[in-house]
């Protein structure tokens, strides 16, 4: 036997691993703004203060743990799909520490108040120009590796994986175009109502294509390998991908609606919402019905109940969505928590979850091992997890809904029936619910991090054998 | 709304290499199967190896897991 190549599961590793770590930083920075919220005294010094560590647990959430899982799953996916080693094992590497550093960059200038204020996207101008070139790296690693393919298809999941890849690159170099003034401080390119229209169209495209297609990419992975069954339909899984990518593109407006935005422009954003119920769904179920005929693998297997119950999440939240995009319900939910709810739905449940039990299956056969250390503690991570989710949303549903209903109550002389501050008050005991679920998902993330720990601790790091071409079976 | 003379022809820049990437896989036979890839992706010998270094084709088929 002729000595085989391997895979590169070095990188695969590193960005395993720092997403656990990531994850429980970013949780954490959320359970104290969330705490912040209810105890306003802990605002104990500007740098730790409400306003400038929000942007940080955005960053930390999104790009350094949800980034991370990103990096992870897309390059172990498109090897193990394409047959391929990683192309340009040294930019890999680059991408690994450079995005790192970009890290640890925001978690210095954020707190500090260098900030772009545009949301999702604060970090100021050098740190945006080393995103560029981590990304541009990224994407010739993965597309290289998609060109030296030894199969002759490319495997759905990569597809999602390449257009997250590209559109959060013309994104981000849309969106942050900004003339330096200092070193840490720039003005955008764009003003005014312009400069909402770029934010939006970013930051909803970002929702779509970060935390949306990169996600989907690793659910076409991960539930069919848990599950041991073929994705329920292969034709579906195409159609989805194509109609996501053509529809996507003009749901921005919503996050303006009754602003200063013309309004066939917040029409047109609503239009294009309501008809991403559709691919969206159909990618759901497409997901949820690969079980079908083994729904009894539910029961006792705790990595599918968070593949699962993620994509349940994506369902639910992929419905609120495109609801609240319709003016009149946006009317009420507008600048309220249903917003910070609908998010959480999304990020705790779908982003969250996906990702988590995609890394618990990953993690063992990164390190030549057959299971997590505890896969008990998968289920207790599982159980305390959704608990939280559910306690976070419902909360925040109540907060919003009361919050909107209040606002807009008028007396019969024309007056407001309720100050903001009542609304306020009113909220509080939905804060500390919130802070519970809060508390719940990040225990969750420790649990993780734990068996993690005990799982790779003192294992040699394993690297696995590229098969041999199987032309003959295509 | 001067911003829309950036973004709809940056759409139309977009949408013309997605349609070309969307013709590539049809012309190239992408799309000629939709059942096999389902299937190949789970045959991958990719079971988790059990601490003992075994060659890949003297493993066990479907180690307990």
């Amino acid at each position: 036997m002729e000595l085989r190549e391997t895979y590169n599961y070095t990188v695969v590793r590193q960005f395993a691993l720092m997403t656990v770590v990531w994850g429980v930083v970013g949780m954490l920075v959320g359970v104290l703004i969330a705490a912040q919220l209810i105890w306003p005294e802990l605002n104990v010094t500007p740098w730790l203060s409400y306003g400038r560590l929000r942007p940080l647990h955005t960053n930390a959430v999104i790009f350094a743990f949800g980034g991370s899982a990103l990096f992870t799953t897309s390059y172990y996916v498109v090897q193990r799909t394409c047959h391929a080693r990683l192309f340009a094992p040294a930019l890999a590497s680059f991408t690994f520490w450079g995005w790192q550093a970009v890290i640890v960059l925001a978690a210095i200038t954020l707190p500090l108040g260098i900030s772009t204020a545009k949301e999702y996207a604060e970090l100021e101008w050098p740190i945006d120009i080393l995103i560029t070139l981590v990304w541009v790296s990224y994407a010739v690693v993965f597309f290289g590796t998609v060109a030296k393919r030894k199969t002759p298809h490319i495997y759905v999941a990569n597809w999602f994986f390449g257009a997250f890849i590209l559109t959060v690159a013309v994104l981000h170099l849309v969106n942050s175009a900004a003339v330096p003034v200092t070193f840490w401080k720039s003005y955008s390119v764009y003003a005014g109502v312009q400069d909402a229209m770029v934010q939006w169209w970013y930051g909803h495209n970002a929702v779509g294509f970060f935390l949306t297609a990169g996600f989907l990419g690793m659910m076409y992975y991960f539930i069919p390998k848990q599950a041991e069954r073929p994705i329920y339909s292969y034709r579906l899984s195409v159609v989805h991908f194509w109609a996501l990518i053509f529809t996507y593109m003009w749901a921005g407006p919503h996050h303006l609606h009754y602003t200063a935005l013309p309004d066939w422009a917040q029409s047109l954003g609503m239009i294009f919402s309501l008809i991403l119920l559709a691919p969206s769904w159909g990618g759901m179920i497409n997901g949820i019905m690969t079980l079908s005929g083994a729904w009894h693998k539910l029961r006792d297997d705790p990595i599918l109940k968070f593949l699962v119950v993620s994509l349940s999440f994506y369902g639910m939240s992929t419905f609120e969505g495109p609801m609240m995009a319709i003016k009149t319900v946006n009317a009420l939910s507008h600048y309220t928590d249903w917003t910070v709810g609908h998010v959480h739905s999304g990020a705790l449940g779908w982003v969250g979850l996906v990702s988590m039990g995609s890394l618990y299956y990953l993690i063992p056969r990164l390190y030549g091992r057959a299971t997590m250390h505890s896969v008990q503690l998968i289920n207790v991570h599982f159980w305390v997890a959704t608990i939280g989710i559910v306690l976070y949303i419902a909360a925040m549903w109540i907060a919003g809904v009361m919050q909107g209903l209040m606002w807009r109550a008028v007396n019969d002389d024309g007056t407001l029936t309720y100050s903001f501050a009542e609304s306020v008050k009113a909220t509080y005991p939905y804060y500390v619910i919130r802070l519970m679920g809060g508390l719940l998902y990040f225990s969750g993330m420790l649990i993780m991090a734990w068996n993690v720990w005990k799982t790779v601790a003192g294992q040699r790091p394993f690297e696995a054998s590229i098969p041999a071409v199987r032309v003959a079976h295509a | 709304m001067d911003i829309l003379y950036l973004l709809i022809p940056l759409s139309v820049a977009l949408v013309i290499p997605v349609g070309l990437a969307f013709w590539w896989a049809l012309r190239g036979g992408q799309f000629d199967d939709l059942e096999g890839p389902a299937h190949r992706v789970l045959m991958d010998d990719d079971e988790p190896a059990i601490t003992k270094r075994l060659d890949l084709d003297q493993m066990p088929r479907r180690p307990v897991s």
